[in-house]
Order: structure tokens, then C-alpha cells, then sequence
């Protein structure tokens, strides 16, 4: 069964799909298999031998009533430290050309405000980070790479994410994380989930290394 | 005590039920393609459910027992040999320490469980043994079997030699009738490309694998070209900009934005994963209530089945 909570991406749409998820969870308890939180959609998996859709739609519905209009789960700050260069991040030339502004601008914009966590997908701790200024929104490569680093910062549209391990990949690199997003022996697995806000700071290349960055 | 690889096959991975309660760090569920003929080669080996196997796609595997043990297995139509002797599929056997078990190339169907007493010693990973080698989680290290691997096992001294009969056994034809649950996206495709979707044949193309199934044939037209990115159940209808279905199964992403027609039930998805390139696809709508009812019935009939021991 799936929930639509809004029409478009924006932090209050986010912020409702955050809240439903924690009071479904609730609500379905052990009838639940997995939730998928996304921009404006909530995803529910139930086990249909325990229960049944009726039963799930009455208590999603109910669940939904408890929301208070003003409920607000906020999720915590997370700061990543990100080394811009054209070194780290292959395409940051190309994307403040076409920007028509310089690299030390690009930079500003992209680690000067706070992005949310809309949703986490398309590979393990691959989180979907919104909104990026109009100004540096890009749009993908028309030819995806091969690979991709693990750590690449990049940006798709007005979205940018973090690639938590070496894949293939079409977003615009501009530099690198040498924070892991994704690390199955580690707990929490992920230093951010659904609903928390992201911040960039920009730090040297020494300082990169130094955090057991590799170039 | 193990199972040694002498030849992987083409495609074999360690499997338990699946990986459950993970998406929201973006893991999906891996997991037995055919989940029916996983939970009977369990059964039959009298295991507890959830036992790690082994799910060999197309054939071509050798292993070497270096334990007393039992094995059982089921689904696609691939000769098992023991000791260069063709035994049984759907029944119980024992093996010795230095037997040499083979399965050949599949006939019918394209996936088989190799299961064994008590299931393979698999340590879980996110609650589960389940291998993606997308995502590297799972199994082995992560990946298919290769030569040389051990699989670890028990040793077991007692088993019922347990056996599906053969008018139950599931049979694998190249064609097949796929119910779904129109939902999603379903009012952005008008009348007509609905109707040509339940009323077209479609055909199994080159580009299928665990993570879904790409089908060919009358391409269905959407009105909207991509969504925003949401969550997508297994046996979810995408159908991209080409017109072409994509029936996605266990290994899917666990969001994306292209639109959805519907799901296909997972009893008839999980009978799509044992089908080839080539082979013939139709749809049918039904509703959530006849999905409701269908799975109830197919589980109570399941756990109805008559296992018998069979004296050789």
C-alpha cells in the first residue's frame, strides 16, 4: 500500500511523510514487513496472511488522525566535511563554467545551506539530499560513468547525495567526502536517515588525507 | 564440515528468506527468486524455515560433500547427480563425505534449491544470509559462489527421506498468466494502453535478471514520463519511456521514478523468475480482494501438501 502526502518535493511534505512513517509503524506493529519513506510517499509493506488491506487502511487512517497539525519530528544536524577541488570532484570546472561563475562561488552556494534528507534509495545509504540553489543545479551527464568513487560529492538537478561506495553513476562530481555513508560494520550504519538536515563544510586537501581521505 | 565448489555454475548464491525491515538504509530484500520451491526444498529437508540454500540459476554446478549430510532439491528441471548417478529432484538423499553432486543444465524452469539438513552455517548480515551481489551483502563475502569456496554445513545423521509426489510438483512452461493489482500510476495510462496491456502478449527479453524482468512486445504509452522517486514493491509493473514492462523482483531498487501500471501477485511473480528469454507473458487484472484470497488459499494448500517418505 502506498501513501501520498503531498505532490511535490518541499520540507513540510518531507517532514509529514516522517511523521506518518513513525506512527504507522506503530499503528501495524507486528503486521509490518518494511516502510520505504520517499519525497512525498510513504511506501507500507504488510504481511498479507496476518492481516489484510481493509484491517490496514482503517488503522493507517486512524494512525493519520493523531497527527498533530503542528507535530514536528526533527531530525538531527549532520555536518560532512567535503574536500571541493577539481581534483576530488572531476566536474566542478564544467559545472561553475556553466554557471558562469567561479569555483570559489560554486563552493560557497553548495556548503552554505542546509540540505534535508529526502529519501535513502538506489543503493545502500545512498541518501537523496535537497533542495540545491537554482544557481548550481546541473543536469545529469548524458553519458553515466563506469565508476564512480565512494565518497564522490556530486549534484543531479537541485538534489546532490554523497556516493556511499564505488558504482556507476551520471551526477555532477564536485569533490569528496571522506566520511563513510554507508558502513555495514559500523552502528549506526549510516551517520543520517530520513528527515535529518545535512551540512557541508569544506575542508583542505591535508585535512582530507588526514580523515583517511584517498585520492 | 563443508560443501567444497568445484565449478560455481553460472549463477549460484547463498539465500534464506530475504532481508527484511532494511530499506530505509536502502537495502532490498535479495532472497529465494522462487519462493515457493525455496520454502518446499526447506520442508522436505524437514529444516526450520528460514535455512540458508543454495539457488542455482541455469545449472552447471559441482560441489564435493566433505560431510555426512542430507540434501534436497527442488524447482527448475535441472539433473542432479550424485556420484555421476541421476537421483531424484523434490526428494531427500543422503550423501557422504567425498560424494560428487552435479547439477546439469536446466529443461524447463531456470532455478533451483539446493538445500541441506539444517541449511547451510551462513552468518547473517542485516538479519539475513541473503546474498545481493549488487549491494555485496550477503553469502560469501558478498558474492556468487566461485571455485574453491566452502560451504559451511552440519553434519547430520538422521533425516526422513521425504518426498514431493510428482503430480504435485510444480510444472515450468514457456508460458504464463501474470494476475495483477492495477494500482500506482495506474489512472495515468488512458483506457486504451490499459486495455493493450492486459490484452497484449509480451514476450521475456535478454535484459532479465534478479533485479527484474524486462518484457518486449506493444508498447504501452503513459502520459507522464517520471514520477518523484517512491517506493516500489516486489513484483512492481515500471514502464519507462520505451513502453517496455519491467516486472521488478527481488534484487530492485527500493525507490525509483518511473511510473507503475501495477504489481504482479508475488505467486506469479515469483513463476515469472523461473521463466527464459523467449518465453511468453500475459497479464490479467484482479482485484486486491481476488489477491487477498489467492495467497490465503495458496498458503493453506501448501501447508496441506502431502510429503511422503519414499523407500528406495
Amino acid at each position: 500500500m502506498i501513501l501520498y502526502l503531498g505532490e511535490q518535493t518541499s520540507p513540510q511534505v518531507s517532514a509529514k511523510v516522517q511523521a506518518a512513517a513513525h506512527k504507522v509503524e506503530n499503528a501495524l506493529a507486528g503486521d509490518l514487513i518494511d516502510l520505504v519513506p520517499s519525497y512525498a510517499s510513504l511506501l507500507i509493506i504488510y504481511n498479507p496472511l496476518t492481516t489484510d488491506h481493509l484491517r490496514v487502511r482503517k488503522q493507517v487512517r486512524e494512525a493519520l488522525n493523531t497527527i498533530a497539525a503542528n507535530e514536528q519530528r526533527e531530525g538531527s544536524v549532520v555536518a560532512l566535511p567535503v574536500y571541493y577541488s577539481s581534483e576530488s570532484g572531476e566536474d566542478l570546472n564544467a559545472l561553475a563554467e556553466r554557471a558562469s561563475m567561479s569555483v570559489a562561488d560554486v563552493i560557497e552556494l553548495h556548503s552554505g545551506s542546509e540540505y534535508r534528507v529526502y529519501a535513502i534509495g538506489f543503493a545502500p545509504g545512498f541518501a537523496y539530499l535537497g533542495e540545491v540553489d537554482e544557481r548550481i543545479a546541473a543536469p545529469r551527464l548524458s553519458t553515466p560513468r563506469q565508476k564512480v568513487p565512494r565518497g564522490a560529492v556530486a549534484i543531479a538537478d537541485r538534489q546532490t547525495a554523497v556516493y556511499p561506495a564505488v558504482s556507476p553513476g551520471g551526477w555532477n562530481l564536485i569533490g569528496r567526502c571522506p566520511q563513510r555513508m554507508f558502513n555495514p560494520e559500523a552502528t549506526p550504519t549510516m551517520p543520517v536517515s530520513v528527515g535529518d538536515q545535512v551540512k557541508f563544510e569544506p575542508i583542505s586537501r591535508e585535512r582530507f588525507i588526514e580523515l583517511g581521505g584517498q585520492l | 564440515m563443508s560443501f567444497d565448489v568445484i565449478q560455481p555454475g553460472m549463477l549460484s548464491l547463498l539465500q534464506d528468506e530475504g532481508r527484511y525491515g532494511q530499506h530505509a538504509i536502502g537495502l532490498t530484500t535479495g532472497g529465494p527468486m522462487d519462493l515457493n520451491a525455496y520454502r518446499l526444498c526447506n520442508r522436505l529437508l524437514q529444516n526450520a524455515e528460514n535455512c540458508t540454500a543454495l539457488e542455482v540459476s541455469f545449472g552447471g554446478l559441482q560441489l564435493e560433500a566433505k560431510v555426512d549430510t542430507f540434501i534436497c532439491v527442488t524447482g527448475a528441471k535441472m539433473p542432479l547427480l550424485i556420484n555421476d548417478e541421476e537421483r531424484a529432484l523434490w526428494r531427500v538423499h543422503k550423501v557422504l563425505a567425498g560424494d560428487i553432486v552435479r547439477l546439469d543444465f536446466a529443461s524447463a524452469g531456470c532455478r533451483s534449491y539446493l538445500g541441506t539438513a539444517d541449511g547451510f552455517d551462513i552468518p547473517q548480515s542485516f538479519g539475513s544470509s541473503a546474498t545481493v551481489v549488487r549491494e555485496h551483502i550477503g553469502g560469501l563475502n558478498g558474492d556468487k559462489l566461485t571455485p574453491g569456496d566452502n560451504l559451511p554445513c552440519y553434519r547430520v545423521s538422521h533425516r526422513t527421506l521425504l518426498a514431493l509426489p510428482p503430480q504435485l510438483q510444480p510444472a515450468y512452461g514457456n508460458e504464463i498468466r501474470v494476475r495483477v493489482i492495477p494500482g500506482y500510476q495506474e489512472h495515468q495510462f488512458n483506457r486504451i494502453q490499459q486495455r493493450r496491456f492486459y490484452s497484449s502478449e509480451f514476450v521475456v527479453s535478454d535484459r532479465c535478471d534478479r533485479m527484474g524482468y524486462r518484457l518486449e512486445g506493444s508498447p504501452i504509452q503513459c502520459d507522464i514520463e517520471g514520477i518523484l522517486s517512491e517506493g516500489i514493491c516486489y513484483g512492481a509493473i515500471q514502464i519507462p519511456a520505451d513502453g517496455q514492462p519491467i516486472v521488478l523482483l527481488n534484487d530492485r531498487q527500493t525507490i525509483g521514478g518511473y511510473p507503475k501500471i501495477g504489481s504482479a501477485l508475488s505467486l506469479d511473480a515469483a513463476k515469472l523468475a523461473q521463466m527464459t528469454p523467449g518465453c511468453r507473458v500475459h497479464f490479467e487484472p484482479i482485484s486486491i480482494h481476488a489477491a487477498h484470497n489467492a495467497l490465503t488459499m495458496a498458503h493453506s494448500f501448501d501447508h496441506r501438501l502431502p510429503l511422503k517418505e519414499k523407500t528406495t
